[in-house]
């Protein structure tokens, strides 16, 4: 199995079955729907004549240069432009992709093709496409400098490929993404803040694309890794009700931090579109400034009374649907249901099962106003090596808590 | 009196009065951190235009024709503003940084191709920056030898430590340096009706009835046509296109912020013009009405200054001139090998390691050096290399407009946003009258440099 380069193959000079001449090829085809990486179709040119069209099947053999048809010229087709064909030159060569292995956007500098023969003709296949700089040399040089010197020059040079499996075009028109097959399945095993990385890289109209085709689930976690200004561009643009479903699996305080940056109108259309219980939840965190402690806590957090036993707490928290990877601090309320102290997971975990979960609250009692300067949060985390900081009412009562991560991206900003 | 308690009750009320004032601010403070987050790219990108060679020229403009030139600026202004404005517009419609539009629609060879030109007449942009700089510091008595290399290593320090915005804000506020040539041009009291006049053709004005007594009408020769052409090749330079496009980009500017930054490209557009006028004017009422009508040197250009500075005028001018040629060789080479290196697909900007983004930096680092070596080591050369980089410039400018003409008016790309009839007439016409000028400079420089070489 020999790879070819497209730009390689590119203006080669195709026979027909009886050796007459029939034109140059000028692209390649892709037909997603038909085979992922098969070249389906070969666009050849020759002068002011009506382009035609050669199938995979009409094609008998294949070098640099030249290309051999099975079929006479009367066989093959004419040119029409087709939505569901990808057309390496026009769509993949210069253009960015987001290469899933290495979690980053890329431009395509060439690709590489690998033939393959089925009884009677000859095939060729996208193996990887060239990101690095023998491509860039190719693309220089091609049909300037002698072959042989071209070879010789990229051999030398460090190859930077990225194999078909793991390219993810990008495509912002949802029509074009449906025939193409395009999907963002694999994007959706990436880690958020990787993804983020990359919707920051691309244009607005492809992070459109990206964030409508990903699970809600998906785009929530994204939506909160990105930089706000983009955020709420995306948020905008998007359909109200996908965007409310969005926001339904943010985080309250990260969803009442989105909102608060749209306008007043397109956020109360967004809460009316989220269910009640929600929507309330942000609505009462939208009230507070974003830089005291009440505009950066979460009212989505844990407590249990003071006097419940350890084994007690344990097993109610084994039939919660609590997010395991995020819980670490644990809220004590006493019989008025005002704020009387934290325990941690850790001091629960090595508890003794009949033991009071009040005994084992952290000292010393800490707790703020929700109209507390985010400065003077801080400070409290700075000085007392804070995870997690609850915010309580006038009567002692908690709102909600603050946790280490939300202070740290307030600090990065 | 003052006791203890009295004291801290002061202190308390103090402090819960800053709190109030704090409280009152807080949602003001976030709309002028944004203002200042838009504003910004196009403010900057005319005034580093502003540089050393912008500042020679000017001077040299207003030394040789007095008031002859002023008309120029206004047809300046707005060829500056329509070739910004498609680009900022392009910015904020597609996403996309300009040297990544002509990757994707016009394919690599045309961009490399593209970027190598850019990467030669920037280097000798950085080239006339350091020129700025070694003007500068023998006018003030340093040794180029010493001044130079320290410019080098300051700027590359400064951008690399340095996070970007913050180096931003620190140049924008060394504009105000520009402001001496203002308040210059008002002391030297000019004969302000007569300069006002000058902002209409003169060649056209001497056929108004009463107005032919006050105009000043210059010969429209060859040597007038190159000072017009090096005023147009300083003040719109090839690299401000990719500039502005890739900040706004940067900058996250999208269709609904984009009004901002239209205007921030009208105030940086009319500010800039408005320090050239008062530079001309300035020149034209000091050097000009003094017989002085050519340039040679820091000494002779600070002349112009006296009116504000009197005996240091030369100091002032020399600050001015090397904040000027800081300024752009901070910006111009960072700005170049990013553009560079987003276009052929490199790794690129300062948040970046080195290790993640070894050309970039390489080029960057290069860029400089290069520069700052080259300077030194054809010191002798100064005004040759003053005039050749804005000839540079000059050829490099009508490919960039036609590509950017092309770009901005692809419906696929734009959609509702493509250049009006009006606005496409405009740009045509002053694309096509700097492909005229530039011909004209590049014929007469060339034809200088054969004639009497190396001045």
């Amino acid at each position: 199995m020999t790879t070819i380069a497209a730009t390689e193959l590119m203006g080669s000079k195709a026979y027909d079955a009886q050796g007459h001449y029939v034109g140059k090829v000028r692209e390649f085809f892709i037909e997603p729907a038909e085979q992922p990486n098969r070249v389906g179709h070969f666009l050849l040119s020759r002068g002011s004549f009506q382009p035609l069209v050669a199938r995979h099947d009409q094609i008998a053999a294949i070098e640099t240069g030249k290309i051999e048809l099975n079929v006479l010229e009367r066989a093959l087709g004419t040119y029409e432009p087709n939505e569901g064909w990808l057309a390496v030159t026009k769509d993949l060569l210069d253009q960015q992709i987001i290469d899933t292995s290495g979690r980053k956007v890329v431009r395509v500098n060439d690709v590489e093709l690998a033939e393959q023969r089925t009884n009677g003709n000859v095939e060729l296949r996208i193996t990887q496409v060239d990101v690095g700089l023998p491509g860039a040399v190719r693309r220089l040089l091609q049909g300037i400098a002698p072959q042989r010197m071209i070879r010789g020059l990229q051999n030398r040079l460090p190859a930077k490929t990225i194999r078909w499996e793991f390219v993810n075009l990008v495509e912002p028109d949802p029509l074009r993404r449906l025939k193409l097959r395009i999907t963002h399945e694999k994007l959706e095993d990436l880690h958020p803040a990787d993804l983020a990385d990359i919707m920051e890289d691309l244009s607005p109209a492809e992070r459109q694309g990206i964030i409508s085709s990903l699970d809600e689930e998906t785009a929530a976690a994204v939506l909160a890794e990105l930089d706000s200004r983009l955020t709420t561009q995306i948020v905008e643009k998007l359909d109200p009700e996908k965007a409310a479903d969005i926001l339904e699996e943010m985080a309250p305080d990260a969803a009442a931090d989105l909102l608060g940056e749209l306008s007043k109108e397109t956020s109360e259309e967004l809460l009316e579109e989220m269910p009640g219980q929600e929507a309330e939840e942000v609505r009462e965190l939208l009230e507070f400034d974003p830089a005291t402690a009440g505009g950066m806590m979460n009212t989505d957090f844990v407590f249990v009374g003071d006097k419940s036993l350890r084994g007690e707490v344990v097993d109610w928290m084994k039939e919660q649907d609590l997010n395991l990877d995020q819980l670490d601090t644990i809220v004590l309320l006493d019989g008025a249901a005002q704020f009387s102290g934290t325990v941690s997971v850790a001091r629960l975990l090595l508890g003794g099962t009949d033991q009071i979960v009040g005994e084992l609250k952290m000292e010393p009692l800490l707790s703020v106003q929700p109209n507390a300067d985010d400065k003077d949060v801080f400070e409290l985390f700075d000085k007392y090596n804070l995870r997690m900081l609850t915010v309580v009412d006038e009567d002692g009562r908690p709102l909600g808590v603050i946790t280490v991560d939300d202070v740290v991206s307030k600090l990065v900003k | 009196m003052w006791s203890r308690e009295s004291l801290e009750a002061m202190g308390e009320r103090w402090t819960e009065r800053v709190q109030r004032v704090r409280d009152a601010v807080r949602p003001f403070r976030r709309r002028i951190l944004m203002f200042l987050a838009v504003v910004g790219p196009g403010l900057i990108v005319s005034n580093v235009d502003n540089d050393a060679g912008g500042i020679y020229t000017y001077a040299q403009a207003g030394a040789k024709y007095g008031n002859a030139v002023l008309w120029s600026l206004i047809p300046m202004t707005i060829a500056l503003y329509v070739s910004l404005e498609m680009c900022s517009r392009m910015g904020a419609f597609t996403g996309k940084g300009l040297s990544d539009l002509v990757r994707e629609e016009f394919g690599f060879r045309v961009t490399f191709f593209l970027m190598a030109a850019i990467l030669l007449v920037n280097l000798g942009n950085v080239m006339a920056e350091f020129t700025g700089v070694f003007w500068a510091s023998e006018n003030m008595g340093v040794s180029r030898f010493i001044s130079v290399p320290i410019a080098a290593i300051a700027v590359w320090i400064l951008v690399v430590q340095g996070t970007a915005k913050w180096v931003e804000r620190i140049f924008l506020s060394f504009c105000l340096v520009y402001f001496s040539y203002v308040i210059s041009a008002f002391l030297a009291k000019p004969d302000w009706l007569i300069s006002l006049l000058h902002l209409f053709p003169p060649h056209l004005m001497q056929y108004v009835p009463t107005m032919k007594q006050f105009v000043q009408v210059p010969k429209f020769d060859a040597e007038y046509a190159v000072i017009l052409a090096a005023l147009v090749g300083t003040t719109i330079a090839p690299w401000q296109h990719f500039y502005l496009q890739a900040a706004v980009v940067e900058k996250r500017v999208g269709p609904r912020q984009y009004p901002t930054t239209r205007n921030d490209v009208i105030v940086g557009s009319v500010s800039c013009m408005l320090i050239v006028f008062f530079i001309i004017v300035c020149t034209a009422a000091t050097l000009y009405a003094q017989g002085i009508h050519n340039i040679p040197d820091a000494g002779t250009a600070a002349i112009a200054l006296r009116p504000l500075a009197g005996k240091l005028a030369s100091l002032l001018f020399s600050i001015g001139l090397l904040n000027a040629s800081l300024f752009a060789a901070s910006i111009l080479p960072l700005s170049t090998s990013y553009v560079v290196c987003e276009a052929l697909g490199f790794e690129s900007g300062i948040d970046r390691k080195f290790g993640e983004a070894k050309i970039f930096y390489t080029l960057y680092t290069s860029l400089i050096f290069l520069g700052a070596f080259l300077v030194l080591a054809l010191g002798k050369f100064a005004n040759t290399i003053l005039l050749w980089s804005q000839v540079f410039n000059g050829f490099l400018l009508p490919p960039v407009l036609i590509f950017v003409l092309i770009l901005v008016n692809r419906r696929d790309l734009m959609g509702e946003q493509v250049n009006t009839k009006g606005f496409n007439w405009i740009a045509w016409i002053s694309t096509i009258a700097m492909i005229v000028l530039t011909l004209v400079v590049a014929y007469t420089s060339i034809h200088d440099l054969f004639t009497h070489p190396a001045s």
